[in-house]
């Protein structure tokens, strides 16, 4: 069964437009989606089709209007905020910790919060240190929280439909490297947003990533294949709440597990997905769990430089090589 | 020491004048405005007696504002306030009992027992709490406002912040929106004169706080937030005009807080001599003399008035202390919505 071939952007958009279709509570806001057609020309075109009230231009108030965004969610709405990067959405921190994730909790069950709040993350474009982050873990730390990475053009297709449904506040994280990435559209396609995904089946080692550093984690599969090594690649997709099943299926069959991650290598989500292979698959492992992970610097602008401080498709390559090399 | 190099603004004279208001309503003010300070005043002894923990920011004096302002609201509107909101929730329509037990941490409270005095909510009133990051419950008003607006539902969204939150980056976001997109909100600023402990002069370059509601070209109101009267007139004009124009409107309510900031601060940043002065133009006793002046008011009535105040605020705290604790298997719950409930 053939599909049909579309970029991550497109995708996005073709969702944005279903959604606003579909539902008229649906809106999308942030800074420079309208006129401007979305600063990675997401929402390009949607002004055209659905109006400033539903393609709404902000100014540049990351704390005012996420939390006008969650406030208007509480009013019946079901909003679409974009916030550029997730480097701009340290300035929103409070609404959406302190209120998005916390209202249901400690208002006793009262008010649930419908918002969906999109970002571009990652790094890999020399734009330099303050554009360049993965905080995805930081989010994933948050109960109350679902936290999305789509890492394919079928994931950013298909996952902005389910989280408009569920009442809680979704954030959905695109990494900035995908935008261009091209991929195939099922003809029909089941999308949860609860579990993670096999990409590559293998049974030497699972290589567990999500978001931009998949397709590393993709192609270090293939340069181990010539290894002789055979790799299993987990998507986690769904960074809270985690699908342990998933992981630890695959760590069992495979026995070793290297852990992918842009975020900084401390307090990382890999440092959490390792803690619970520890926890629930510790005497399944035939070697130490490894990971990859940004190195702990301000990512530098210089091409080199910053190549140097991200995970990397050799740096995965030689990590799974010296888990193999653990156990011989 | 540096306090006493900024000039005091002069304390100004009691309220005083006629209340043209007829007599049932004159005393439904009364009633509430007492109904507030009662239960504090318990709240307060049940805090010394630890039965209530945590933090407790009591409204004592200040209750004219609440009083005035959520009279002037209709059912329709959205309210958020701070984490200085017995009294908003109270009038709002929160039972006493609720509120009570809410700050007991029993699950009979108006957010079960988990939210405690600073967290208040209630859905089915339209009262969004309760909020305790200061400035934060402004951006969110403004998107109540704009549900509302893209909705087409004619409610005033009113949120109420003290005049330490005006130094936030919240406030000018918020004001800046609501103001750009003409959303109807009412910004109803508390200024109670510090924000903890901090005065106005030391935490505002501009402490005319109305100038910066003319700097996002939005109307604006200044009210004795001690009179009654003041209040109420004021704020249902301010109701009446952001619910016509649907644009949004800001309201300086100046006001005074006879009590410390919460039960830990023991209220050292002002002179004792200032408090005392601004309790001469305390709201309860300067309304009810002017109600006793005109003859629309007996001694009796006033405390009759009282009696069912405290009748009110006992039946709350027996409701309270009858109350039950939430079983801890149900901690993880609603930390996300169940299936099927919305």
């Amino acid at each position: 069964m053939m599909g049909r071939r579309i970029s991550y952007r497109e995708a996005l958009r073709e969702a944005l437009r279903e959604a606003l279709q579909a539902d008229s509570r649906v809106f999308l806001m942030g800074e420079d989606v309208g006129r401007y057609g979305g600063t990675y020309a997401v929402s390009k075109g949607l002004l055209d089709e659905f109006g400033p009230e539903r393609i709404r231009d902000t100014p540049l108030s990351e704390l005012g209007f996420v939390g006008a965004g969650i406030g208007a969610a509480l009013g019946g709405m079901r909003p679409i905020v974009e916030v550029m990067t997730v480097n701009f959405s340290l300035l929103a921190l409070d609404p959406i910790v302190n209120t998005a994730a916390m209202l249901r909790h400690m208002s006793g069950g009262q008010f649930s919060v419908p918002v969906v709040i999109r970002m571009a993350t990652g790094a890999g474009r020399q734009v330099g240190a303050q554009h360049s982050n993965s905080f995805e873990g930081w989010y994933a730390h948050v109960p109350g929280l679902r936290v999305l990475a789509p890492a394919t053009a079928e994931d950013a297709r298909g996952m902005l439909a389910p989280a408009l449904t569920d009442p809680d506040p979704v954030l959905i994280f695109e990494h900035a490297q995908l935008y261009n990435l091209e991929g195939e559209l099922p003809d029909e396609s089941t999308m949860d947003i609860h579990s993670a995904k096999v990409r590559r089946t293998g049974t030497d080692v699972s290589l567990i990533t999500f978001g931009g550093s998949l397709p590393k984690a993709l192609r270090a599969a293939e340069e181990l294949a010539l290894s002789g090594v055979s790799a299993e690649v987990i998507d986690l997709r769904v960074l809270r709440p985690l699908d342990d099943a998933t992981v630890m299926a695959s760590v069992r069959k495979c026995r070793r597990a290297v852990v992918v991650d842009e975020g900084w290598r401390s307090g990382s989500l890999a440092a959490e997905v390792m803690a619970r292979i520890s926890e629930q698959a510790f005497f399944d492992l035939d070697a130490p769990l490894a990971r990859v992970c940004s190195e702990e610097v301000p990512i530098p602008y210089a091409r080199h430089m910053e190549e140097a401080a991200l995970p990397q498709v050799s740096k995965i390559v030689a990590t799974a090589l010296a888990l193999m090399g653990s156990c011989a | 020491m540096k306090a006493s190099r900024i000039k005091e603004a002069p304390i100004p004279a009691p309220p005083s004048g006629p209340v043209l208001w007829e007599k049932p309503f004159a005393l439904t003010m009364l009633r509430d405005m007492l109904r507030i300070r009662r239960m504090e005043e318990k709240a307060a002894e049940l805090y010394g007696a630890q039965k209530i923990r945590g933090f407790l920011h009591l409204y004592i004096g200040e209750e004219a504002v609440a009083t005035g302002a959520l009279h002037a609201l209709a059912p329709q509107d959205n309210v958020v306030a701070t984490y200085r909101e017995h009294g908003h929730a109270l009038l709002r329509g929160v039972g006493m009992g609720a509120i009570m037990a809410e700050m007991y941490g029993k699950q009979e409270g108006c957010s079960r027992g988990r939210g405690g005095s600073m967290h208040l909510f209630d859905k089915a009133i339209r009262f969004f709490g309760g909020q305790a990051i200061v400035g934060g419950g402004l951006p969110l008003t403004v998107g109540l406002a704009l549900a509302d607006k893209m909705l087409g539902r004619k409610a005033v969204s009113a949120c109420f912040f003290g005049e330490g939150a005006m130094a936030e980056g919240a406030f000018h976001e918020a004001m800046n929106l609501a103001a750009l997109w003409q959303l109807p909100v009412l910004f109803c600023c508390e200024n109670n004169l510090y924000a903890m402990g901090t005065a106005l002069a030391r935490s505002e370059s501009q402490t005319r706080l109305c100038v910066k509601a003319a700097a996002y070209g939005m109307a604006k109101e200044q009210l004795d937030g001690m009179d009654v009267v003041a209040v109420y007139e004021g704020m249902a004009s301010a109701v009446k005009q952001v619910r016509t124009k649907g644009k949004p409107l800001f309201v300086e309510l100046q006001t005074y807080r006879f009590r410390a900031h919460s039960m830990f601060d023991p209220d050292l940043y002002r002179d004792k001599k200032e408090v005392e002065a601004w309790k001469t133009r305390g709201p309860i006793h300067t309304y009810t003399a002017r109600l006793k002046a005109q003859g629309t008011l007996t001694e009796d009535e006033f405390l009759a008035l009282d009696v069912a105040a405290q009748a009110e605020v006992d039946a709350a705290v027996a409701f309270a202390e009858a109350g039950t604790w939430e079983p801890i298997e149900n901690l993880l719950s609603d930390v996300y919505t169940p299936a099927g409930a919305t």
